[in-house]
């Protein structure tokens, strides 16, 4: 494979271009589809959602997760909402102002016909999952429950009290579960996806480790679909689960699919900040509480006085100065990056100085604890628990933490990878959020990827290929379980006296740093060259206790972290090659003189799609945007 | 502070296992007891040694993926809290923890701390849904739920699947489990339709899966991160009568 295919985006007006575009897709007769085998890789939102419709609609169905239930998928923390645009909001939503949102949210980096799509669907993911029995939040009449978040103007979130992802998951995974019990799907859990089998320049299947006995098992398939989530635990520290990981679409770049966008990463400015070594993750606070909270740090740098002695007059409401209109609710891109500046500045709190106030003390003298307690207490039981102290009388203290990686695998229209036969959902794929996504809109795309648009493209994309069924015994599927075999033996036998983590925190460190918040060209060019230096430490000092065969999590580790290195690199090119600031991007040389974003739409508007070489000098195709329903302008959120 | 962790060791489920003693002896308050297994881990590898074998992932309490006795508790003596949002300035300076495995029939062991929980998802498959299929869901405001009802589901809903319920049975019960499931469906309209069969098909998939039956002493609702009501059982039991 070479060169960037074409993304297939529908002609015409983008309105309805999914619905005209459907209505082309070929289709297989049910008999047929009961003799086709499909691989869905991942049981987060995407991938249960695909698989519970694609079974249902015949096919079979193979489903692996690294999990050892499909329930566990990372989904299941998502926590403030799910948006969709619907026609009864009383604030005046629609489809076209949704479409606008995502599109400016993601500073013109997405395609149009995507984000159309994305709004045109929503209202019907809402009603798919209230089907399911999913618990949506109720108005006292009994409709429909939402609330505003993050980024948005409007009512629009539908949401399941703090655990909204919880909910959409245990639907999806609910339904999937129907299916295995009717035999349409083959449930194999605690598999961790190791390379990707193609044939012929075609996905054909998978090599996956059983991690409990640590054998290689080939499955092949006609297609395989990836839903195996986000990448932010590059950064070590993130608000996500300790092994999501992207090992399933770094090894399909490796087999030739384009990873677009790898340094839109966004960081999440309302987490529970980091203290001790040893602390595993950054645990988030949904910015629902923005809502309620209001952000602040002593007007004073260096200001040590405990929160509640600092009056009044001496507070810095930041946001809410800078920021008049959206104040708090500004989007997380910005919010994140002023925060850090302050802190830099030395104005931060907490150990280090590094965290600000999120204070809803205000809103509990206002409302009262019991009506703050209705609307966000798992999360407010949450802080306590972990940080010791009470939320309801003292402010939170937060700070900025990776948190979802917009960059993912590239895709045409129909959620085909470069490779043909690879599908891409969720958070794995680069669509629709551009350089940043707004809150609340990862689950709709998602669900709106599993259940209602892979579902039509695959079916597609099988009536149109011919290949016959293949064995595991193929020789494209013997190298490959040679070459992942080969792989684990060298971590395995490797006599090094380091452990995985103490890598891991290093590559972690450097990445927020170099590709975090504010990236700058010397600190990326000198990242690539510490991240290849702390890859070579790694392969030749990684101590891996255990053998192969059997349950061995530190073999898990290294394997991802493995892959970690590569991407970290492609991330650092990534951010250096785009030399312009644009949503969760920022870069330090391309700021106007008040220190917002300076956006280049004369030579980035477009989508870089990075093609793998063994020589470790990856190829960049430029696939170009084209804005016809909206024009370009510059987000302001003064 | 100190610490002293007294782990269940066992390599693999047909050999024998014992408790091992390991002090941690400078650790932060501020940690998880999972971070400090981690760090215990670490000193373990640098020794050359195989780490403690446990399950997480999320980190916050949501996944259901942790889970072991702290000195006999399922989660720890924390209430509403799964382990790994149990932090050590919850024990004192110098405490000697006992951490030992699930222990349940329908939970074989797998390693260490570690067990095989899937006979959950197999109750599931055995009814835990509303039979619709994708496309087909009239307007999610068509039949109107109630702010209390939709609550009271939403109550059951939130089970996060960890069998600490089971594991503090004195039968290995999965009623609790069950019936969080059950009420979460069939408080809403859209599980009415297979409210009955539901009921009849998770129950006796419960005993088939080796899970005993309800021995009424409410432990499960104490360990219960997610504090889901026994009283669900009771209802649970009427509504195989209906
Ligand atoms: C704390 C938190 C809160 C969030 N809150 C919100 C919110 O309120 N609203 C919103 O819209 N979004 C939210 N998000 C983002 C959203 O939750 C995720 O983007 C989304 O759930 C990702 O879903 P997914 O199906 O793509 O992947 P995931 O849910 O991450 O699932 C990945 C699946 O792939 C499997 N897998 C991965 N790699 C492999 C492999 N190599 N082999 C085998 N299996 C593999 C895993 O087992 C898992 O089943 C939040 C994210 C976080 C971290
Ligand atoms: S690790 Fe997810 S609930 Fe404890």
């Amino acid at each position: 494979m070479s060169g960037l295919p074409s993304a297939r985006i529908p002609t015409g007006p983008i309105a309805d271009a999914w619905r005209r575009t459907k209505e082309g897709l070929p289709l297989i007769s049910p008999l047929r589809k009961g003799q086709i085998d499909v691989l869905v890789v991942g049981t987060g939102l995407a991938g249960a959602s695909a698989a519970a419709t694609l079974a249902q609609q015949g096919y079979r169905v193979t489903v692996l997760s690294f999990h050892d239930s499909p329930r566990r998928a990372h989904s299941v923390a998502a926590q403030g909402g799910i948006n969709a645009a619907r026609s009864v909001a009383v604030d005046g939503d629609s489809i076209s102002r949704l479409f606008a949102d995502t599109l400016k949210g993601g500073d013109f980096r997405a395609r149009e016909a995507g984000c159309q799509r994305l709004a045109e669907i929503s209202s019907g993911i809402i009603d798919q999952c209230v089907a399911q029995g999913v618990p949506f939040a109720r108005e006292y009449g009994g409709s429909l429950a939402t609330r505003s978040f993050g980024g948005a103007l409007v009512s629009r979130t539908f949401y399941a009290r703090g655990q909204t992802g919880q909910q959409l998951l245990y639907g999806a995974y609910q339904a999937m579960m129907r299916q295995v019990e009717l035999g349409h799907i083959r449930l194999l859990t605690r598999r961790d996806v190791l390379e990707l089998i193609t044939i012929g320049g075609v996905a054909r299947g998978v090599v996956a480790r059983h991690l409990l006995n640590g054998e290689l098992e080939v499955y092949t398939a006609r297609t395989v679909v990836l839903c195996s989530g986000g990448y932010s635990n590059v950064y070590f520290l993130s608000t996500n689960a300790l092994k999501s990981n992207a090992s399933a679409i770094w090894r399909a770049h490796r087999k030739g699919a384009l990873f677009a966008n790898p340094c839109f990463t966004q960081i999440h400015p309302t987490c529970i900040p980091s203290g001790d070594d040893f602390q595993s993750k950054l645990t988030l606070m949904s910015e629902s509480l923005r809502n309620d909270g209001r952000i602040w740090l002593p007007m004073q740098a260096g200001d040590m006085r405990a929160a509640a002695d600092i009056p009044e007059a001496e507070r810095d409401y930041f946001l809410e100065r800078m920021y008049p209109t959206y104040g708090n609710m500004t989007p997380r891109d910005v919010a994140s990056r002023r925060a850090r500046e302050l802190c830099n500045k030395g104005h931060g709190v907490g150990p280090g100085g590094r965290s600000v106030f999120l204070d809803l003390t205000d809103a509990v003298a206002r409302d009262g604890k019991d009506a703050i307690a209705a609307r966000y207490g798992n999360l407010m039981t949450m802080y306590q628990r972990i940080s010791g102290d009470d939320p309801y009388t003292t402010p939170m203290r937060i700070y900025p933490a990776p948190h979802y990686t917009m960059g993912g695998l590239w895709v045409d229209y129909q959620l085909m990878s470069s490779i043909p036969g690879l599908f891409v959902l969720g958070e794995a794929n680069y669509s629709e959020h551009g350089a940043n996504r707004l809150g609340a809109s990862a689950l709709m795309q998602g669900l709106a990827d599993g259940y209602f648009i892979a579902p039509a493209t695959v079916t597609a994309y099988l009536a149109n290929s011919s290949a016959k069924e293949i064995s595991s015994e193929h020789p494209n599927c013997r190298e490959a379980v040679h070459n992942t075999q080969a792989r684990i033996n060298a971590v395995v036998n490797n006599r090094g006296n380091t452990s995985v983590d103490s890598f891991h925190r290093e590559l972690g460190a450097l990445m927020i740093d170099r590709c975090g918040i504010s990236r700058h060209a010397e600190g990326l060019r000198d990242g690539i060259s510490q991240v290849q230096t702390l890859e070579q430490q790694f392969k030749a000092e990684v101590r891996v206790p255990g053998e192969a065969a059997g349950p061995n999590a530190e073999l898990e580790k290294a394997l991802r972290l493995d892959d970690f290195f590569g991407l970290a690199q492609l991330m650092l090119r990534d951010a250096l090659a785009r030399e312009e600031s644009c949503g969760a991007h920022f870069r330090e040389e391309h700021q106007s003189c008040e220190g917002e974003a300076l956006r280049d739409d004369v030579n980035f508007a477009h989508i870089a799609a990075w093609e793998y070489s063994s020589t470790g000098k990856p190829i960049r195709h430029a696939e170009p945007l084209q804005f016809t329903a909206l024009k370009p302008s510059t987000r302001s959120y003064k | 502070m100190k610490l002293t962790l007294r782990i269940w060791r066992q390599a693999a489920p047909n050999q024998a296992g014992n408790y091992d003693s390991h002090e941690l002896t400078k650790v932060s308050p501020d940690l998880s007891l999972l971070e400090a297994l981690d760090q215990l881990n670490e000193q373990l590898i640098n020794n050359g040694e195989r780490p403690v074998n446990f399950e997480h992932d999320c980190r916050e309490g949501i996944c259901g993926s942790c889970g072991f006795l702290v000195n006999g508790q399922a989660h720890g003596p924390l209430a509403a809290t799964s382990v790994c949002q149990l932090y050590l300035r919850e024990f004192k300076d110098g405490s000697v923890l006992t951490l030992e495995p699930w222990r349940a029939r329908a939970f074989p062991l797998i390693q260490d701390l570690m067990v095989d929980r899937s006979a959950l998802d197999r109750l599931i498959a055995a009814g835990g849904y509303c039979s619709t299929g994708t496309g087909q869901a009239p307007d999610g405001n068509a039949l109107p739920v109630g702010r209390q009802q939709a609550t009271s589901a939403f109550d059951t809903a939130t089970c996060i699947g960890c069998g600490a319920c089971v594991a503090s049975c004195r039968n290995a019960s999965a009623s609790l489990f069950v019936a969080a499931k059950l009420a979460h469906l069939g408080q809403l309209p859209q599980g009415q339709p297979e409210r009955s069969t539901r009921a009849q098909s998770m129950q006796e998939r419960m005993t088939q899966e080796g899970f005993g039956s309800c021995s009424s002493n409410l432990e499960c609702e104490a360990v219960c991160p997610q504090e889901i009501s026994a009283d669900w059982i009771s209802w649970m039991h009427r509504e195989s009568l209906r």
